[in-house]
């Protein structure tokens, strides 16, 4: 499995990630590495195989749809770590 | 003995017996990290007023002659992935260079719930991403046993803290081996619990499926005390369950005991000076009266490979949070696109950064399938192989690492060399089993630890069989 410039790309742009030049290089060997050690798992014949996504099998784990208690101070704390904010909210730059 | 060189069970009686203060116990800790830290790095953040603070309140208790809990007073040193309220925590990450934890992890309020003394935030690895905390954003840590060498990661501030006597105890992260490798590394004893055995709210997610909070600490008895603190159901975290919380004395009899030792961990690759120190151990255990039995886990060698499926994949999602938007690093750019990808550029080391790349691509359209889907079904039949290995024997028992720690610099210029050293641990997580690994001997001056799996939900057993080794051969 080797990674073309063009799929680092492509996959860099997916997770939002800026990279260099340099890095493109450096990370498509890497990543074909990683991908070609598991390559190995095309060793076992897994038809017919449930998948696990949950390893102690809970199922849908609900709660009440109900509003908790609003805490000011904690809040405010958490409005305080966003980069921008205005009027109690987080300001995001526009989408379109 | 001085007093930051105490065990929990030690420092208890002596708070009780008002042999020492809760004050003085701390002082000790506080003065031995100013003396010692210099060198080993495992701290990131000491919380010395917050430590005192707490301090007093106890000795105040024990004034008035009131009971104090068991780990009332007790300092004690949290992986800096964990949230403590108006503390720091960083992940070791630049984009959380400065980010101030809003509100106290699930673990973390039981602690202080139960008087515990937090010291300090520990180094690891950035987000917990691997083996040996040399991925720090804010500078390595060095194994307290040979400054020359890494102390495992990437709970290693925890762990190198736990063995420089730099606290009484620890809490790390475990996700393929992140307690248990340092533990090995260190010389002591750190537990990865059964998943949703302890709440991960307020811990920085790496991998849902795998992410376990454990106890790092001088004795299994100390590690039993604190799972005991931050074991059980959470409403906060939905994979949290409720198993019985009474903590008995299991009653096993090391007699009845089958100890299963898998043919697929004593392998080529596993340092044979290592392999003589395990072998070593388990005779131990037969001279103590165990049976041991050869199991097989066919499916060992395909572990690590499923896990650098499923991790980097649901790496990817946990970390797309930090967008440069809601906390953290923000970079600025002309456009919201532009704010994302300078964030992540800047804020994010080559390891997460790698990580996350290799999970956006292992789920992207037309791989799905192929990759994720694929190490998820190979996750079924690793679980099945513990399911059948376990209907023939009690606990199994393996190495930790292949190797002794090693040494710094050796193995961060090549990925798939340090994601090898996991490949004993790792397919624990994968199962859900909890685990512990011990100290058993040593390899020159290096310690290695004995790794001890259980079923899902036998802490209390493997714990107990670590006790039975450590009163045996001491």
């Amino acid at each position: 499995m080797k990674l073309s410039k063009q799929q680092v790309e492509h996959v860099a742009k997916l997770a939002r990630l800026g990279i260099t030049e340099k890095e493109k290089e450096k990370f498509g060997k890497e990543l074909s590495s990683i991908l070609g050690f598991v390559e190995k798992l095309n060793e076992v014949d897994t038809k017919g195989v449930e998948p696990t996504a949950h390893i102690t099998g809970l199922q849908n784990v609900m709660r009440e749809d109900r509003a908790g208690d609003t805490n000011r101070e904690q809040r405010e704390k958490i409005l305080k770590l966003a980069p921008k904010r205005r009027d109690g909210y987080v300001k995001v730059k526009a989408i379109l | 003995m001085s007093l930051n060189q105490l065990t929990i069970q030690q420092a208890h009686k002596g708070l009780k017996n008002k042999d020492f203060s809760a004050g003085e116990l701390t002082e000790a800790v506080l003065e031995q990290i100013k003396k010692r830290d210099k060198d080993i790095g495992a701290y990131l953040t000491v919380t010395e007023d917050l430590a005192l603070e707490q301090a007093k309140k106890v000795d105040e208790k024990i004034k008035k002659r009131e009971e104090i809990g068991v780990l009332e007073g007790i300092p004690v040193a949290v992986k800096d992935v964990i949230l403590v309220e108006d503390v720091k925590c960083t992940a070791a990450s630049k984009i959380l260079e400065n980010h101030i934890a809003p509100y106290d992890a699930t673990v973390i309020k039981k602690f202080k719930k139960a008087g515990a003394v937090i010291v300090g935030k520990t180094n690891l690895d950035e987000f917990a991403m691997g083996s040996s905390t040399e991925n720090s954003a804010f500078g390595i840590t060095r194994n307290p046993h040979d400054l020359e060498r890494v102390p495992g990661g990437s709970s290693g501030g925890s762990a190198a803290a736990v063995a420089a006597n730099e606290c009484i105890y620890a809490l790390g992260s475990d996700t393929g081996g992140s307690i248990r490798q340092p533990a090995s590394f260190c010389g002591v004893v750190g537990l990865k619990p059964t998943y949703g055995r302890v709440s991960r709210y307020g811990l920085m997610a790496m991998a849902s499926s795998l992410d376990q909070i454990g106890p790092i600490t001088k004795t299994a008895k100390d590690a039993k005390i604190v799972l005991e603190a931050i074991s059980g159901k959470d409403g906060l975290d939905s994979t949290s369950v409720e198993f019985k919380n009474k903590f008995q004395v299991s009653s096993f009899k090391l007699q009845d005991l089958k100890i299963g030792l898998p043919k697929e961990y004593f392998i080529k690759g596993l340092d044979p000076e290592v392999e003589e120190v395990i072998k070593k151990a388990i005779s131990k255990f037969e001279k103590m009266g165990a049976e041991i039995i050869e199991v097989s886990l066919p499916h060992t060698e395909y572990a690590l490979a499923a896990y650098y499926i499923i991790m980097p994949a649901e790496v990817s999602a946990n970390l797309a949070r930090y967008d440069g938007i809601k906390y953290g690093l923000s970079e600025k750019g002309d456009n919201l696109l532009e704010v994302y990808l300078k964030t992540r550029q800047h804020g994010f080391g080559s390891e997460p950064q790698r990580r996350i790349m290799l999970g956006a691509y292992a789920l992207s359209a037309g791989y799905y399938e192929a990759y994720y889907l694929k190490a998820q079904k190979m996750r079924t039949l690793i679980k099945k192989d513990f399911d059948e290995a376990f209907k023939k024997v009690d606990v199994i028992m393996t190495p930790v690492s292949p190797t002794p720690a090693f040494k710094i610099g050796e193995k961060i210029d090549d990925p798939l060399q340090m994601y090898l050293s996991d490949i004993f641990t790792v397919p624990i997580n994968l199962a859900g089993a909890p685990a512990v690994s011990i100290p058993c001997g040593k390899v020159g001056q290096l310690p290695i630890g004995l790794q001890i799996i259980g079923k899902h939900f036998d802490e209390e057993k493997i714990l107990d069989i670590a006790q039975a080794y450590e009163d045996f051969t001491s």
